[in-house]
């Protein structure tokens, strides 16, 4: 087994660290402080093709390999979590279930448009109701004539507003499975724009904090039925598969956010004189870095298996549920040494940990809980 | 149009520069990148070939390693790269290094040869003119701005506190500032065919026209005394006032260091 990186990854993440700390770094702290979505960077993003990293190039994508995508993602939050999920809301939740279960004309009408950057992709699934527990589902999808007319909310949306194709899951009947009644979902794209489709409160978060998150609603809204996704009830399916992919992504976000806490601790504890020695030359610290360094190490080498996986396997559940799992737990818990390690001054908005712990935060949480991936690997280990 | 960008892998200032006993780069020891300038005439190239439409291939002189500056140019959107590496062209100074250049390029078809002003790691801003000059054509060179009209160039030519503006007939040189434009990043994409794209290879005997009396150390009739690494300066300080206020500032440092 060989861990080196082959020439076109290391490219590439030359590629994405160069740009993340020339366009995403110096904006980073004011996104968090003003709440403002970094339009600017996500324009310059789709200009050098980051929004269709894995999509192949007949889709207007750039055609690399899942791994590649990873790198982005981490290279970008190491410097700002937000703009590092925008980029992997709109990859893995959006272009992804579109290319994997759309037809041909959606993938021509949307995944092209997504992949160069020309439009943002979202991905609606999380109702009030419904988080962990996709059953809990309430908005409702009836079809009449030629359009299914779509009533309920999502709440919780990554891109929200700022999103064009939103890619929503809705109740269309109810079935019969292992005797029981259960409800059947379908997975629909939806256009910013039609009519009926609105955007409620937006969320006021603890981290991410230039995200946009919004509620969406919809109130009669007809959506054709050309964009059904996939087929009648495969809702469910393209939830969870898709939800593979994502957790990949946010993993990635997990160990940018990490990695880029453990760089700025290294240089202030080697900054930071006390007792007239640097801070780094104390033994409590140089324990911390390590064991911080290590867990870093290890949520890469989960993240980038769980790329490989994505790429050579059917599937990849698994290895994306530790993947995130532990890249989660590692980022909440290194950028929390990180701000210790700071002492007082990391607990000040001046530097850059207090919103690296903020935004860890998130990652335990979104795309499945970190108890969801325990579920997930251990149902696996059981089955 | 068919335009050559000759490009130059450098040392990485950041990385630290280190030295052979004969006082030449170890470019084998040290990071490196493409010579900021030659980024900057990369770009103008690119841009030109978005505007008119063009054929841009990538020269440069160097160690095998210096392939990497090509799969670099190539997943910027350059079209073709070439190699010219051999152990008798190493230890060239500007003189041997435009000749081998010139070799080289006397095979290509080109209407326009674009090179850095200089390179950072020897600042001699030589051998761009030297090609032109081996090459017989017209040279512009510290070009801030690049038209095409018809079958000519129109160049800004940048001097201290003006610009000059220069027509020339194609074919022709112009030596590029980094100030130039703001190069564009490579595209992953563009990475992974870079990585697949065959880099055209050529050695001494590839060159064409070039006496072995002017290629390599022996054909280099520079001679390095002494080589060392710039003086690190100190990160400086900066001050926002109006300009009374500045000359107070000034004096008042001036006076503490014991200058005045």
């Amino acid at each position: 087994m060989d861990f080196t990186l082959c020439k076109e990854h290391e490219m590439a993440r030359a590629l994405f660290k160069e740009f993340a700390e020339k366009e995403v770094k110096p904006l980073a702290q004011e996104v968090d402080e003003t709440e403002i979505f970094p339009r600017g960077t996500v324009e310059k993003m789709a200009k050098n093709g980051f929004l269709g990293i894995p999509v192949p190039k007949e889709y207007g994508g750039q055609g690399c390999d899942p791994l590649t995508y990873v790198m982005c993602v981490e290279e970008l939050s190491k410097v700002c979590g937000t703009t590092g999920v925008i980029v992997s809301a709109h990859t893995s939740l959006c272009c992804d279930p579109i290319l994997t279960f759309g037809t041909e004309e959606q993938k021509q009408k949307y995944l092209v448009p997504l992949a160069k950057g020309e439009k943002l992709g979202a991905f609606g699934l999380t109702e009030p109701g419904a988080g962990t527990d996709a059953q809990g589902q309430q908005t409702k999808a009836v079809l009449d004539g030629d359009d299914y007319v779509l009533n309920g909310s999502k709440i919780f949306i990554t891109n929200g507003k700022e999103a064009d194709v939103y890619v929503i899951f809705a109740v269309t009947g109810m079935i019969e499975k292992r005797g029981k009644m259960i409800k059947e979902i379908s997975a629909f794209i939806v256009e910013k724009g039609t009519p009926g489709f609105t955007f409620g409160t937006k969320e006021k978060k603890m981290g991410i904090r230039g995200s946009a998150t919004y509620e969406l609603i919809f109130t009669d809204c007809r959506v054709p039925k050309e964009n059904l996704l996939g087929k009648v009830g495969q809702g469910f399916k393209i939830a969870m598969h898709t939800l593979d992919g994502g957790r990949i992504g946010i993993a990635a976000q997990a160990l940018g956010i990490a990695e880029g806490a453990l760089e700025r601790t290294i240089a202030y504890t080697k900054e930071r004189k006390q007792f007239g020695k640097s801070i780094a030359a104390q033994q409590n610290t140089q324990f911390q870095l390590a064991d911080m360094a290590t867990k870093v190490e290890a949520a890469k080498l989960l993240v980038y298996k769980a790329a490989m996986a994505k790429a050579t396997q059917k599937e990849y559940g698994f290895e994306a549920a530790m993947a995130k799992l532990y890249a989660a737990e590692a980022a909440m818990e290194v950028t929390t040494k990180a701000v210790q390690l700071h002492g007082g001054y990391g607990y000040t908005r001046e530097y850059e940990v207090e919103r690296m712990m903020r935004d860890a935060k998130i990652t335990e949480i979104y795309e499945g809980t970190s108890e969801v991936q325990r579920m997930v690997i251990s149902a696996a280990l059981l089955k | 149009m068919k335009i050559v960008v000759c490009i130059k892998q450098v040392p990485d200032t950041k990385g630290g520069v280190k030295f052979n006993p004969d006082g030449t780069l170890d470019r084998a020891a040290m990071m490196t990148i493409m010579n900021p300038d030659d980024k900057a005439g990369l770009e103008a190239a690119l841009r030109l070939k978005d505007q008119y439409g063009a054929e841009v291939t990538v020269l440069t002189m160097g160690l095998p390693k210096a392939e990497d500056v090509l799969r670099e140019a190539l997943a910027m959107g350059a079209d073709k790269g070439i190699l010219v590496t051999d152990r008798v062209l190493g230890g060239a100074d500007t003189w041997a290094t435009s000749q081998t250049l010139a070799g080289a390029l006397r095979n290509l078809d080109y209407d326009l040869i674009i090179t850095g002003r200089q390179a950072i790691d020897g600042d001699t801003a030589q051998v761009g003119p030297q090609i032109s000059e081996h090459l017989n054509i017209p040279v512009i060179s510290y070009a801030q701005k690049i038209e095409i009209d018809g079958d000519s160039v129109i160049v800004e030519r940048q001097f201290d506190d003006r610009y000059h503006v220069l027509k020339a007939k194609m074919p022709c040189l112009i030596t590029a500032l980094a100030e130039l434009n703001e190069p564009r990043y490579m595209t992953p994409g563009g990475i992974f065919d870079a990585c697949k794209a065959e880099i055209t290879t050529w050695g001494r005997a590839d060159l064409k026209d070039v006496e072995d009396s002017n290629l390599g150390l022996k054909g280099s009739p520079t001679q390095i005394a002494k080589a060392s690494d710039k003086v690190r300066k100190g990160t400086g300080e900066k001050v926002a006032l109006d300009p009374a206020e500045s000359v107070d500032y000034i004096v008042g440092k001036l006076k503490e260091k014991h200058i005045i």
